[in-house]
């Protein structure tokens, strides 16, 4: 395992992404052969801003913007009986049927491939589409499940501990992805048990 | 914002933050009942035991859709049809309940603190649906979700909480509810039925229907229990209906976008007449829908945070 970042480094910065929005938005009417019956259903919160951008640029290329939606995925992740702390739950916004859609989920990082699959789970409960696609700003690796995009922005080179941000003007940065070094982990004060001397003078 | 209550017993226990946070929660819950499935997976394989020593339609159906929209495995007991009228104490049906690791356990009870003491032996989560003449915290929490959804916020309005304060759990929750979220509440009834040591939790208490109702903009009128009909309360049901039940006459005393609410099940021609009941006015039917997003909120609330309580409450 490679050391890792020790400051924050940016992979992409607003030029390469504002080409890499366009090369996306390319690839997916290429291979759709178009706007018809396609959607764009973007994961929340980071998806979400990066679906409409997507959707305003395909808007550009082809003359008619495809359906847009977003889907909140915290009552289909598999994590929730481990104890989330405190899930905190947006609203999921598809205001049309699936059935008979082609659906291009978007989200900013693929990583781990949960949220897709929590994602994958949540469209089907909106209907059946006939195809389901997968766009991504980076794919950072780590994977535990067997799930690839079929777009991908840019592949970054991570550790696991690191942490990648992807940066939009909605969130009022600048647009760039960012590769983070771990967050120093901390236990709780309440969990450390207290230095032995004192433990012995409690028990007199 | 923090969700930490292992238990929902009361009103009092929540912060403006809170309720806020949970009708946030139900509002997301609402997109459910327009798809096509309307069941999410959240919370597969937990277990939710409805206790309900008191007969009750309304809420445990309630809770009990709320559960199943949530994937739970729901299981109704009731109390006539268990071994409390054998003679069984709740400490021991408490403890019964806990060797069969629910996760959450709903109780409706007819003597106040029950599902507190439920709490404090069952193991699981707890969920007052109703206790004597205490609290109904989920009743005050969908009312609040209903008045926040018309007007758009709580604070600074006019509410009116009319009928038999005395008897009503109902009353006590909106009453303390309303009061955090910033609401201006007036108690109304006749004087039987209204107590004076009210006043201490800051309500403003009238016998006089029409100075309740000028410039509210929030009427919530509470059942005539039936028991009481016959009792001194009140010398008969028309009696009670014409200087307290709310008909379309005395509703004019309101501003004119004020809501009409009420806990059900109505007494229509006694507390409500049937023209406000169905009138344009009236969430009673909005108040329902709400109460199953409000209960799914809390159980993915209260599963979500984790740890789960052993014997200490």
């Amino acid at each position: 395992m490679s050391a890792g970042v020790r400051e924050p480094v940016q992979v992409m910065n607003r030029r390469d992404f504002g080409r890499a929005l366009d090369r996306l938005a390319h690839e997916i009417v290429e291979r759709n052969q178009g706007v018809e019956n396609l959607a764009l259903i973007g994961i929340r919160t980071g998806g979400a801003f990066l679906a409409e951008r997507l959707q305003k640029q395909i808007g550009k290329i082809e003359g008619v913007k495809p359906l847009l939606g977003i889907i909140d995925i915290t009552l289909y992740r598999d994590d929730f009986a481990n104890g989330l702390s405190n899930p905190v739950m947006g609203p999921t916004e598809i205001d049309f049927s699936l059935a008979g859609k082609k659906v291009v989920l978007v989200d900013d990082v693929l990583f781990t491939g949960r949220t897709v699959r929590a994602a994958m789970d949540a469209l089907m409960d909106h209907g059946r589409p006939t195809r389901v696609q997968l766009v991504v700003m980076c794919d950072r690796g780590h994977r535990e499940l067997p799930i690839q995009p079929d777009y991908t922005g840019i592949v970054a080179q991570t550790t696991r501990s690191e942490n990648v941000k992807v940066r939009m003007k909605e969130l009022g940065e600048e647009d760039g992805v960012w590769i983070e070094p771990p967050r120093p982990r901390t236990l709780p004060v309440a969990v450390l048990p207290p230095p032995a001397k004192e433990r012995s003078k409690r028990k007199k | 914002m923090k969700f930490n209550h292992r238990h929902v017993l009361s009103m009092e226990q929540f912060s403006a933050a809170d309720i806020h946070a949970v009708l946030d929660t139900a509002e997301n819950f609402l997109e459910l009942n327009s798809r096509e499935i309307k069941k999410v997976p959240t919370l597969r394989g937990r277990a939710v035991i409805n206790f309900f020593f008191e007969p009750s339609t309304r809420t445990r159906t309630s809770f009990e859709i709320a559960g199943k929209r949530l994937s739970a495995d729901m299981l109704n007991l009731s109390g006539s049809s268990s071994s409390v009228v054998k003679g069984e104490s709740l400490v021991d049906t408490a403890l019964t309940l806990r060797s069969m690791n629910p996760d959450i356990v709903v109780v409706r009870h007819s003597h106040a603190g029950a599902p507190h003491l439920m709490a404090r032996h069952v193991g699981a989560h707890v969920i007052n649906a109703g206790d004597g003449q205490h609290q109904h915290p989920t009743q005050g929490l969908l009312d609040l979700m209903t008045v926040r959804q018309r007007f758009g916020q709580i604070e600074g309005l006019k509410v009116a909480i009319v009928g038999d304060i005395l008897h009503s759990r109902v009353a006590r929750s909106d009453l303390i509810g309303f009061q955090k979220c910033g609401a201006e509440v007036w108690l109304c009834g006749p004087p039987t039925l209204l107590p004076p040591e009210f006043a201490r939790f800051g309500a403003r208490m009238t016998y006089n229907l029409e100075e309740a109702l000028t410039g509210a903009h929030v009427i919530i009128l509470l059942r005539v229990q039936a028991e009481r009909m016959n009792s001194a309360f009140f010398p008969t049901a028309r009696e009670y209906s014409q200087r307290y039940g709310l008909n379309s006459e005395k509703l004019k005393w309101a501003r004119k976008d004020a809501v009409v609410m009420h806990p059900g099940p109505m007494n229509r021609g006694v507390e409500i007449d049937p023209s406000v009941a169905d009138g344009a006015h009236s969430l009673i039917l909005r108040q329902v829908e709400n109460g199953v997003s409000v209960r799914a909120a809390l159980m993915m609330m209260l599963l979500g945070g984790g740890d789960r309580p052993r014997g200490d409450a």
